[in-house]
């Protein structure tokens, strides 16, 4: 019988019979959609952002980059908010919640002004909305009163996020912009506005690809482009960075917070949780394979909650957070060597260009064996050779050696590799 | 290094430029989990999958490559094995060119994926991950069954039996489980520790297995259903002059003494394989990989007529294995020993060829052989057990499927027939009560 383990996890005082939902994007913008997602296994939705602004949207309006042939490693989106009318978009989601009552159906709003966010925390809590996420990060929106813009003002956050929380008792969740230096700065104006939370990443602003047809950027809208948002697999570790800033601050480590930014597998899954997040917002990994990656998400995760020896999410959540310490504070006593096997070594000599270009030409290339041979004193143990490696296993962690007058101990290694 | 300086001796086999390892070590490598990685990433995630249409046993390829896609290997594992109890044999033994992989959306682009390699690759880590993958349930039936043989039929109507929470006794005249898995395939292309393994996941369900025993009727009587799954095993000899002589074998015969006589057997040193199946090809890579010096295959009608999988002839071939096609044999020559076959032409009437050998391997499909000790269920004109495709016999209580039903078709195929019947029995016992 296929595993079975409990996924269930409370968060904003909602219990979700799992921690993946929609984020509010493309994915989520009607009755049709939200159901089908419902029924592939998703715990709940982010709704696509509700305005009074109606958005007028371009074509084409996306984008991808791609790394030697590998597709999508980041993609890039110009879509706005909902460009549905308010009122059918509220009726979609309170029917959505009556027929499955088993999933989370969140409203994301955004509003222009103070009068628009109540006017929508009014419409949220008429539905019975059990959060609201508030939607101060989409980068691309046509009114600089709106989106990102608003994100990077943390008197603007606080403004409208005061504006909800006195309209209604529903908890709500700001969500943060990465177009920042410190989210800590408008996380912490959100949560003094009366959010109970935040949500992050949302996309990044970026050119991905100059057209030389037009001259101008991808997508091509009559001649022309613009700046918008960047997501995908490329920007996990720019999510996962603000994550572990924002819960490692002492005011917002206090709360629950939803992580965003390039999920695709079980594994990025657990690793936003493992730094401390409760929740978990998908998109661009739907948009190139649909809902049903949920489900390797959901088995993939129970297999490694059995492997592990753990019960439930809460079992794991945050296991890393402590970890992640300022770089003043690594152990900085020794150099772990590169230990290369001869017979594995399939002889491409890709680590001895990327040692004497990129490092401090550490190693000999034997011309009649066609294989590596480290110089000892010369390797500074920062592994290069091995992230370049394309043989499974051939250059693994060898040899640890310690600096002069310095203190031996136990250090803690990572031993096994992709 | 000197070219010359890899071909050394390694277990009695003589490596050579084209014998590069011995009878037992598997020919193709496998994925590690990066290049497996690549191929999934290979996949189109087809919608509506094709290839997941192609299986016979209902394998769902789609949804496996996914996971590994994925990096979900644990649960690709789990639906393979879920479905197919010989998920490790048939990653090596199926015909894919034929089935999923011909079906996949990837050849209107290049080349389809490696879809049995990738089966493989989730096996092998099932395995190294020392996953348990199947359960019984805690509650058990009452129900006894036994099964007659411990072929791929057998092993899966026992497994979906014993996953329901059945009582199975399967009884086998070897000394060792697997029928043809274990006694009819080159271990080059089916190794023994990959259908040991398979087994263990049989044995794993508390399926019991008695072995050395040839079953009686009355041996049936202590159980509520039997299921034959005897598979084919009398030998087929063409009735031509010399067909007596020593260094005459059947395939079956052949294969089994290669298998499990290991240091005793002999191979010859000029061997001719008659056939044009995978049995075929399987012979002739025995008797090369087992240090034959001249081996030929003679097949009477065209490689494209013939029923082997491509890919073996292919195999053959680089083993330096000659094809001869359109001939059949006539009459074996010698002198109290095989010495010369002479073969005619099977549509050119003016064809003849004699060719010097001294052994020949007759691949030319294996007969039923009696099963009126084992139950008294109405035989075909073939001998081969008159089952329906539920495997339903015309003796009440009694199921059959797989080769010695059908004929003698794919592993895959008896998993399937064996599932089907696994189902009927089940329906069998709870209407007969029996819980």
């Amino acid at each position: 019988m296929a595993i079975n383990k409990d996924l269930s996890i409370s968060y904003m005082g909602t219990n979700f019979q799992n921690p993946f939902c929609l984020s509010s994007s493309p994915v989520g913008s009607n009755y049709e959609m939200v159901a089908k997602c419902f029924e592939t296994g998703w715990g709940g939705v982010f709704y696509k952002t509700v305005g009074i602004f109606v958005a007028d949207e371009c074509s084409p309006r996306f984008d991808q980059t791609n790394k030697e042939g590998l597709p999508w490693v980041g993609f890039k989106n110009m879509e706005q908010i909902s460009d549905k009318p308010t009122e059918l978009n509220f009726e979609n989601m309170y029917k959505l919640q009556r027929d499955y009552p088993d999933h989370v159906v969140i409203p994301s709003i955004m509003g222009s002004s103070d009068e628009e966010w109540k006017q929508l925390a009014k419409m949220c809590d008429e539905m019975g909305a059990p959060m609201i996420e508030g939607n101060f990060s989409c980068p691309q929106m046509t009114s600089h009163a709106m989106g990102s813009d608003v994100g990077t003002n943390p008197e603007l956050v606080k403004k409208y996020c005061q504006a909800v929380s006195s309209t209604t008792k529903i908890p709500f969740i700001a969500k943060m912009t990465p177009n920042i230096t410190t989210m800590e700065i408008p996380a912490r104006a959100a949560l003094e506005g009366g959010a109970a939370g935040v949500s992050t990443i949302n996309t990044i602003k970026s050119i991905t690809n100059i057209d030389f047809e037009n001259c101008t950027a991808m997508p091509v809208v009559d001649g022309k482009s613009s700046i918008s948002g960047y997501s995908g697999a490329a920007v996990k570790p720019i999510a996962l960075r603000f994550i572990a800033n924002l819960l490692q601050d002492e005011i917002i480590g206090k709360t629950e917070v939803s992580g965003i930014g390039g999920i695709e597998t079980w594994r990025d899954a657990a690793e936003f949780m493992a730094l401390g997040c409760r929740n978990l917002q998908v998109t661009t990994a739907i948009m190139q394979y649909g809902y049903r990656i949920v489900e390797d998400m959901k088995n993939g995760l129970m297999h490694f909650m059995d492997e592990k020896g753990y019960n439930k999410l809460d079992d794991f959540i945050g296991c890393a957070l402590g970890n992640i310490i300022p770089a003043e504070d690594l152990n900085r006593d020794f150099k772990i060597l590169p230990s290369f096997s001869d017979e594995k070594c399939v002889g491409c000599g890709r680590c001895y260009v990327s040692c004497y270009d990129a490092a401090h030409q550490a190693i000999d290339w034997n011309e009649e064996k066609r294989r590596p041979e480290l110089k000892d004193d010369k390797c500074v143990g920062c592994h290069l050779c091995l992230n370049v490696c394309p043989v499974k296993d051939c250059i693994t962690p060898g040899e640890i050696v310690w600096k002069e007058g310095r203190q031996h101990k136990e250090i803690a290694l990572k031993h096994k590799y992709d | 290094m000197k070219q010359n300086d890899r071909y050394v001796k390694k277990g009695g086999v003589k490596l050579s430029k084209v014998v590069k390892a011995d009878y037992t070590a598997e020919a193709v490598a496998g994925f590690n989990s990066r290049t497996a990685l690549e191929e999934a990433a290979r996949c189109l995630l087809c919608h509506d999958a094709p290839c997941s249409k192609g299986c016979p046993a209902g394998t769902d390829p789609a949804k496996f490559i996914r996971s590994i896609r994925f990096r979900n290997v644990r649960g690709a594992a789990e639906t393979i094995r879920e479905n197919n109890i010989l998920g490790g044999t048939c990653a090596r033994v199926c015909p894919y060119d034929n089935l999923c992989e011909e079906a996949c959306s990837r050849c209107g682009i290049d080349k389809p994926i490696e879809i049995g390699k990738l089966q493989r690759f989730a096996i092998e880590q099932e395995e190294a991950l020392g996953m348990k993958t199947l359960s019984v349930p805690a509650e058990k039936k009452v129900g006894k069954v036994a099964c007659v043989g411990a072929g791929p039929a057998s092993l899966a109507v026992a497994s979906e039996l014993a996953k329901e929470g059945y009582d199975v006794t399967i009884y086998e005249r070897e000394a060792k489980a697997g029928g043809m898995l274990t006694y009819g395939i080159v271990p080059s292309r089916l190794p023994q520790s990959v259908v040991d393994y398979d087994i263990s996941k049989v044995e794993e369900l508390g399926v019991k297995f008695v072995f050395n025993t040839e079953v009686k009727a009355a041996d049936l009587e202590a159980f509520d259903a039997a299921f034959i799954g005897v598979g084919l095993w009398g030998p087929n000899v063409p009735e031509i002059a010399g067909n007596d002589l020593p260094g005459v074998y059947a395939a079956v015969d052949y294969l089994k003494a290669a298998r499990s006589g290991a240091e005793g057997f002999n191979a010859g040193n000029r061997v001719l394989v008659v056939g044009g199946g995978d049995v075929a090809v399987d012979c002739a890579v025995t008797a090369k990989l087992n240090g034959a010096e001249d081996v030929k295959i003679v097949y009477r009608r065209t490689i494209e007529e013939a029923p082997g999988n491509l890919n073996e002839f292919h195999y053959a071939l680089s083993l330096g294995i000659g094809m001869t096609t359109g001939m059949a044999p006539d009459s074996i020559v010698g002198d109290g020993k095989v010495e010369a076959v002479n073969f005619k032409g099977f549509r050119d009437e003016a064809a003849k060829l004699t060719l010097s050998a001294d052994t020949i391997v007759f691949a030319t499909g294996q007969k039923a052989e009696d099963v009126s000790a084992i139950a008294g269920v109405e035989v075909t004109d073939k001998k081969t057990v008159a089952a329906d495709d539920n495997g339903i016999t015309n003796v009440d209580g009694i199921f059959s499927a797989g080769d010695v039903v059908n004929g003698g078709k794919t592993v895959v195929e008896a998993v399937a027939a064996g599932k089907v019947a696994a189902f009927s029995i089940m329906q069998y016992l709870e209407k007969k009560g029996v819980k």
